[in-house]
């Protein structure tokens, strides 16, 4: 976009700098993103461009932080907990937090800025409490160093995604389907399934995929209530920060920038097909 | 109109006789239930996993239980022990019972941890003596506990006890404030040595209003653009946004750490350029600097995403029309433009105040000394010192800050009009 015809010179001028800032800005937005993946070829173990990768010497680079991730137990046990935790906690926050959205979008739904305020809750308050509340009520019921206990805790605070996700889908929802679905005899099971949760579920996958995110990001809570045998690979990357400090980290940093650009990718073209089926975008 | 049928006057029923008042009151009652059932199993699982927790946590804050149940004897004999002095026979008989007692169940411990919070030094007085206790047989016990340790003989020791033989006590919130009891129960203000919490909350405070104001500074340009731009061009450069904010928080520290430290990236670029010399590398991280830096980019989609929704509903022909009318370009953007993004600004502002001054996580890998947060000594009185009131209390002020702003929040915004990417 050029600057408008009747704009004056220094106008002009200021619309260029503008521009320049926010290529800024974007780069402080992106580049650090960037800068850790060419870091995770490094051969030395440092933090930093040696020169050999200056000079875009081969000898400068190596797969050695990516052999010592994925030869190593301690990161390929994290791996799976990661993905276990992550799924059941995600299955279990779409479920409860579809369902809750459907009452939630109801025009009959009593005191629903109150209710909605206690959904989004786990959103809003810090995760050090959180986690704080849930290793004494959980240890409570030896629920802590568990899988279950890291899944139930990871499901309530993935729920508020998935609720503002499908809860925003319905809003634009059209109930008069499901009266015709109704008047024309299927169950109300049925029309669930057969009618409402196709035209949700982009809403749904987008919640789930916020609250997969959400649970496979999540260090606080799991660092206080879950046990060695849980441990997670944000709390494998946690403990390498703090103690031996190796590039393999920047190694898995790698890995999991490909997993959040993959998630995106999908979100995306999960927006692309609403916006195209609403009509928006000129393609 | 087969299904209704006006019978006297206005009373219209249904086909098969009911009011129909009766009949559509009934149909929504219906659909109430049926909503309320359908929230009901999240709600209720959030009550049990979430809010009940909390205020489990919560309760701990005032909890002060240990005296009371460990030493119940002493507790009943020094109820009419009026304060002055030192106790009669009757009270040390009883604590030479329960001390005793508690060092053979192994429970004496708690005690001694419990008052230790308050007096300095007095764990190892009651470990020590509860230790002896089991050998003493019989009486005269004042004599004998003071013969262990003249402390015993102190007015304040028995104070304490009495002060603390409550099942509540209000001392976390006190300590979480920098205040404690005098010896005679008043409130005091700690030494000026031991004040922390205070001077750590007010910089929890506003080293989160410099990175929301910093996130602000850096956000609206870019979401301004964003909503300006033609739609290709803007959803492409969102991605540039959401990429950031669907990477891993630790991703995104560890990258600050890699760049910032004074081996990384930004200091070696800044020595190959000649501004800095090899021995005076900035220390950009492990300190403040550090923690504004890598909280301002991780929180800067939290403020760029609020500020779009707003824009993007801004139609573009309202600058254009102030431009028409004689304003120059920043006039029509300060009269024009800019209060219609309030709302928006609002709203971003507040969000990433919450989560800032909730973080936890990059404070305590960046931060260093004097980065630190509130939150962080929330996990140290979890993890290290044990003291779970003290955190509780800490944590609980916390919890009040946060949801006095989700308020302000929710009166501004909506929750219901939250938006995620």
């Amino acid at each position: 976009m050029a600057p408008p015809p009747y704009a004056t010179t220094t106008e002009r001028g200021w619309h260029y700098i503008f521009r320049f800032l926010c290529g800024l800005i974007f780069l402080f937005l992106i580049g650090p993103i960037l800068v850790i993946i060419p870091l995770s070829f490094n051969a030395e173990p440092y933090f930093t461009f040696s020169e050999a990768m200056v000079v875009l010497d081969p000898a400068g680079y190596s797969l050695r932080w990516y052999e010592d991730f994925f030869t190593s137990d301690a990161w390929l046990g994290a791996i799976r907990n990661s993905f276990i935790v992550a799924l059941f906690s995600t299955i279990l926050a779409t479920a409860l937090g579809t369902l809750a959205a459907l009452g939630m979008s109801s025009r009959y739904m009593p005191y629903r800025a109150t209710v909605m305020a206690v959904l989004i809750s786990p959103m809003i308050v810090p995760l050090i409490i959180s986690a704080a509340g849930m290793f004494f009520f959980f240890s409570k019921y030896q629920l802590t160093q568990t899988y279950t206990g890291v899944i139930l805790a990871h499901t309530a605070l993935g729920i508020p995604f998935v609720v503002i996700t499908v809860t925003a889908t319905l809003t634009g929802f059209d109930h008069t389907f499901t009266r015709a679905a109704a008047s024309l005899g299927a169950s109300p099971v049925r029309t669930f399934f057969k009618v409402v949760l196709p035209l949700v579920t982009p809403g749904v996958v987008s919640g789930a995929l916020f609250a997969f995110i959400t649970s496979f990001d999540e260090v606080v809570v799991v660092l206080f209530i879950a046990g060695p045998e849980q441990r997670t690979i944000p709390i494998q990357m946690w403990s390498g920060i703090r103690e031996e400090i190796s590039p393999t980290i920047l190694a898995v940093a790698t890995l999991l920038v490909l997993v959040s650009i993959a998630l995106l990718t999908i979100l995306e073209l999960l927006r692309r097909r609403a916006e195209r089926l609403r009509g928006l975008t000129p393609n | 109109m087969t299904g209704l049928a006006a019978t006297s006057g206005n009373d219209l029923t249904t086909a098969d006789g009911v009011p129909l008042k009766v009949s559509l009151s009934r149909a929504q009652r219906r659909n109430k239930i049926k909503a309320v059932l359908l929230v009901a199993p999240l709600f209720l699982f959030l009550l049990v996993a979430f809010i009940l927790p909390i205020f489990d946590m919560l309760l701990r804050s005032i909890d002060s239980a240990e005296v009371v149940t460990h030493m119940p004897n002493t507790v009943r004999a020094i109820s009419t022990w009026n304060g002055e002095g030192v106790p009669e026979e009757a009270v040390f008989a009883a604590a030479a019972q329960d001390l005793a007692a508690g060092s053979r169940a192994r429970t004496i411990g708690k005690v001694a941890s419990r008052l230790n919070y308050e007096i300095g030094g007095m764990r190892s007085l009651i470990m020590k003596t509860a230790r002896k206790a089991k050998k003493l047989e019989s009486g005269p016990y004042k004599a004998a506990l003071i013969g262990m340790d003249k402390r015993w003989a102190k007015t304040d020791v028995w104070q304490l006890i009495k002060r603390e033989s409550g099942s509540y006590t209000l001392s976390y919130y006190l300590a979480a404030v920098d205040h404690k009891y005098a010896a005679d129960g008043s409130i005091e203000a700690k030494p000026e040595n031991l004040q922390i919490y205070v001077n750590l909350f007010f910089r929890t405070m506003w080293m989160s209003g410099l990175i929301t104001l910093l996130a602000l500074l850096l956000g609206y340009p870019v979401a301004f653009l964003l909503a300006t731009l033609p739609m290709r061009q803007s959803n492409l450069l969102m991605i540039l946004v959401l990429l950031p904010f669907w990477t891993s928080l630790l991703v995104r520290t560890t990258t600050w750490i890699a760049i910032l430290q004074s081996q990384g990236v930004l200091n070696d670029l800044a020595v190959w350029a000649g501004l800095i010399t090899d021995e005076n590398r900035l220390q950009l991280i492990y300190n403040k600097t550090g923690t504004v830096i890598a909280m301002t980019h991780i929180l800067l989609p939290f403020m760029v995403l609020p500020l779009y929704s707003v824009m993007k509903t801004i139609p573009p022909t309202y600058m254009r029309a102030a431009r028409s009318l004689g304003a120059t370009g920043f006039t029509a953007f300060r009269r024009v433009y800019f209060p219609q993004t309030l709302s928006g600004i609002g709203a971003g502002s507040i969000l990433v105040f919450i989560l800032s001054i909730g973080y936890y996580i990059t404070p305590a890998l960046v931060g260093g000394q004097s980065g630190r947060f509130i939150t962080n000594f929330v996990a140290y009185h979890m993890q290290q010192s044990l003291n779970w009131g003290l955190a509780a209390a800490i944590g609980s002020l916390l919890l009040a800050t946060v949801i006095v702003f989700y308020l302000l929040y929710n009166r501004l915004v909506g929750v219901d009009n939250m938006k995620l990417g």
